[in-house]
């Protein structure tokens, strides 16, 4: 078997999520999210589409970063990406901090563009690799973007699912619950059980998140090494370059 | 709202600009990715500026937590702050902890409409999302209301203008006539369009009238807008123009660990930010 690091893991895990879509968006420092657009473009002859707001050369956005919200306002970004220092069960976020906001005890660097995007995204991919009960509570403490909205407010998408460094969850729009889709290798579905902090649904047997093939693992280390290098060194060396 | 048309002053350098930018001023600011005028900020902190409210267009990244340090800010209306790969914005994080700092939250867009509006010198701008977010309960200039165009039960949030008193940022070129070229970097025009002021510091002075080039043309913000320029070669550094020098991020990774404790800051003021330190140019250099 072939070893691969954890971050290879979430990024195949991450491009079979995406699947078909026109246009991906990455917003702040997410090079794990970058790196999976980036597979999922090797892997099919440069689609979907994908602009980085940070990258350095050739920019994608030539109207300021406020093209990427007018983009998504109209419809024209498919899947977006936002974590949250808090995820709760109702999928609502929290960029802000703890405590009982603006007394913040630990504060977050602010909610981005997310209050926003989660809405005018047509899909959201929630994504954060700490898994913990400090990160995945049974109620955020501030809600920087939340996870549905009632009938008649103006929502074009929301979440899709929710990937962490132990498991992959789907979103259930309608039953507005997570469900526990696959537990990463060497992780079991009591260990996810035991550090999350929100309910969900789940089966009786969780299959195992499906690890980078070979092929994959090529592209990985080689052209998406080097392009994800270019906007994210520090990530690229640590992951790729050791 | 009645702003002026300028006749662009040329000064010194990055000193005097931060000179004419008074105590208590609303300031605002690029994100570290765009052209953000650093040795003018470092040259706010040399004078010991007080007071400043600052405002992220969209977020802010180390100009800001710079200042925050330094004693120079009561509050920030922004997105975020971060250093990116570098991780959190150590004093910024320490201030807002301790409630030092007032931090008014936002959102990228309603920042960006805001500034829209005060471009078109209308009171608001529309958005949509927001409904159900926290940000909307602490924000007394947003409002939700009614479609007034709809039939239907159609709720929408509206920010109010932003009117900066201060838009600074660096320009790769200005020219003899006040106009400055920022190129893809347009959220920069949005903020000179809706400031009262403009201050930029630039990498290289052109002779003549960059408008009668139609390949720069559509990259300046015209001396219109422009209060004041000042020469300031690598002023972005340690963040980066592009195609000029790329962001330092041996740098940035260095400052996010040295600004991790109050003394460590103090260090680094004293290695890369205040005059007269041989030893600290000698660093500066070695980090360029």
């Amino acid at each position: 078997m072939t070893s691969y690091a954890p971050e290879e893991l979430l990024a195949s895990a991450i491009a079979r999520l995406i699947g078909d879509a026109a246009h991906v968006a990455v917003g702040a420092a997410s090079p794990i999210p970058a790196s999976a657009c980036e597979l999922l473009r090797a892997q099919s002859g440069g689609r979907p589409r994908l602009s980085l707001m940070h990258q350095r050369k050739a920019n994608p956005y030539t109207e300021g970063a406020r093209e990427l919200f007018d983009l998504a306002g109209q419809g024209r970004v498919d899947v977006f990406f936002l974590g949250g220092a808090q995820i709760d069960g109702a999928a609502n976020i929290n960029l802000v901090g703890t405590g009982a906001y603006p007394d913040v005890q630990a504060r977050f660097p602010g909610s981005f563009g997310s209050a926003f995007m989660y809405f005018a995204a047509k899909r959201t991919i929630l994504f954060r690799e700490e898994h913990s009960r400090r990160v995945l509570v049974p109620q955020v403490d501030f809600v920087s973007a939340p996870g549905s909205s009632a009938p008649g407010i103006w929502r074009r998408g929301g979440p899709q699912a929710l990937v962490t460094g132990k498991a992959v969850f789907s979103w259930q729009r309608e039953k507005r619950r997570f469900r526990l889709e696959s537990v990463h290798p060497g992780c079991s579905a009591a260990e996810v059980r035991e550090n999350t902090g929100f309910d969900y649904d789940w089966t009786e047997i969780v299959p195992e998140t499906t690890p980078p093939s070979a092929a994959e693992l090529d592209l990985l280390r080689g052209p998406i090494a080097a392009r994800i290098a270019l906007n994210y060194p520090d990530f690229a060396r640590r992951v790729w370059f050791r | 709202m009645s702003l002026p048309a300028n006749e662009t002053r040329f000064l010194q350098d990055a000193d005097a600009l931060a000179a004419a930018i008074p105590d208590g001023a609303f300031v605002a600011l690029p994100p570290d990715y765009s052209l953000v005028a650093m040795e003018a900020v470092r040259a706010l902190v040399r004078r010991g500026a007080r007071n400043l409210r600052l405002l992220g267009v969209p977020q802010l990244g180390l100009c800001a937590d710079l200042l925050i340090g330094a004693g120079c800010v009561d509050e920030i209306e922004t997105s975020a702050v971060s250093l990116g790969e570098a991780g959190l914005a150590p004093r910024f994080t320490a201030a807002a902890q301790s409630g030092a700092l007032k931090v008014k939250d936002a959102t990228c867009p309603l920042v960006h409409g805001g500034l829209q509006a005060a471009e078109k010198g209308v009171p608001f701008m529309p958005s949509r999302g927001v409904i159900g977010s926290d940000l909307l309960r602490h924000r007394s200039d947003w409002r939700t209301i009614q479609n007034p165009l709809s039939q239907a039960a159609d709720p929408i949030v509206v920010a109010r203008a932003i009117e900066p008193d201060v838009a600074l940022f660096h320009a790769r070129w200005a020219d003899r006539a006040g106009n400055v070229w920022i190129g893809r970097r347009r959220e920069l025009a949005t903020i000179a369009h809706a400031s009262r002021s403009c201050y930029v510091t630039y990498e290289e002075l052109r002779d003549g009238d960059m408008l009668e080039d139609e390949l720069l043309a559509p990259g300046l913000v015209t001396s219109v807008y422009v209060t004041g320029v000042a020469p300031a070669p690598r002023g972005a550094w340690p963040l980066g123009v592009i195609d000029v020098y790329p962001i330092d991020d041996a740098h940035l990774a260095h400052y996010a660990k040295a600004a991790r404790t109050p003394a460590g800051f103090e260090r680094y003021l004293d290695d890369f930010v205040r005059p007269g330190r041989a030893a600290g140019l000698g660093d500066r250099a070695a980090h360029r």
